[in-house]
């Protein structure tokens, strides 16, 4: 899909927040309404915008700790990568799986209440998926997300 | 901590599943009126335990098919090598998201790349030049299974 500079700085705009109106845009980009709305809705059709996402207070919820894990699976486990997917994507506290390549098959990222309920999903419920290997671990201290190659 | 009720936890979850669903059909989801819905929404809102609605980009849509997790060792001699490592991640386009973290590794940053070609000459000439690194290692991400991000409220 091709973007002008105009569709550039939509999409940012709303990469931000996604309840601006078309509207309020338009007057930001000197568009009008109609104008504006068109764009978001071919932005929307041709896929550059793939849904909403909501972006909580993890820390104020009471989720004080994310730590992302690298996993290899055993060499029996390799076998039956549908199972640890499946497995893995069911438990709450994992909130994104990747299957990479590299030394580790899989990256999660998986929050907790506090490290003491981080060892407790390790061993309860990480350790004990059908074919996971040697397990890295990594607590996450800041994070920070870029807008990507559209400024 | 920001102490929530049972209703306000229901329509996180609801809205955690939906994230663009309208206010009133988040309400029925959730079983309160719509009046009741919007109000604990901008007061959850207004308290920052909802930081942002953001609209997701499909960067492979865009023409970006490649996306590389590159994990750095920084070399630690230098006191303020996190901060000026940091600082030129910034500047590269093409990296989206700069994490750190306490384990063996120390920076995280995601890359995407349009295709091969293009993510050699992005880590050639932008990520190697990066000031401080010890260390790096690749994963190449070949899909992404689970991708909601969800809390377990």
């Amino acid at each position: 899909m091709d973007l002008d500079e105009i569709d550039r700085m939509i999409l940012r705009a709303l990469a931000q927040d996604a309840t601006q109106t078309a509207g309020a845009l338009g007057r930001r980009f000197g568009l009008s309404q109609p104008a504006t709305w068109r764009r978001v809705k071919r932005l929307e059709e041709g896929g550059a915008i793939k849904g909403r996402r909501l972006r909580l207070n993890a820390e104020a919820l009471g989720f004080g700790v994310t730590v992302f894990l690298g996993i290899k699976l055993s060499r029996k486990g390799r076998a039956s990568f549908a199972d640890f997917e499946r497995t893995v994507s069911a438990i709450p506290e994992v909130q994104t799986v990747e299957h990479v390549l590299g030394r580790f098959d899989f990256r999660l990222r998986v929050v907790a209440r506090d490290l003491a309920d981080f060892e407790r999903v390790l061993r309860r419920r990480i350790m004990t998926l059908p074919g996971a290997g040697e397990i890295e671990a990594n607590v996450l201290l800041s994070e920070e997300r870029r807008p990507g190659p559209i400024g | 901590m920001i102490i929530l009720d049972d209703v306000d936890r229901r329509i996180l979850r609801h809205f955690q599943a939906e994230p663009a669903l309208a206010t009133a059909d988040l309400a029925e989801r959730a079983g309160v009126t719509a009046a009741t819905c919007w109000r604990r929404l901008d007061r959850m809102r207004s308290e920052g335990v909802i930081l942002a609605e953001e609209a997701v980009i499909d960067w492979s849509a865009l023409g970006y098919t490649l996306e590389v997790s590159l994990r750095f060792t920084i070399d630690k001699d230098q006191p303020r090598a996190f901060d000026e490592f940091i600082a030129a991640a910034r500047e590269v386009p093409e990296v989206l998201e700069i994490q750190t973290f306490l384990g063996l590794v120390d920076v995280r940053l995601s890359v995407i790349a349009r295709d091969l070609r293009h993510y050699q000459e992005v880590y050639r000439e932008r990520i190697l030049t990066l000031p401080h690194i010890a260390d790096v290692e690749a994963l190449m991400h070949i899909a992404r299974i689970k991708t909601d991000e969800v809390l377990p409220l």
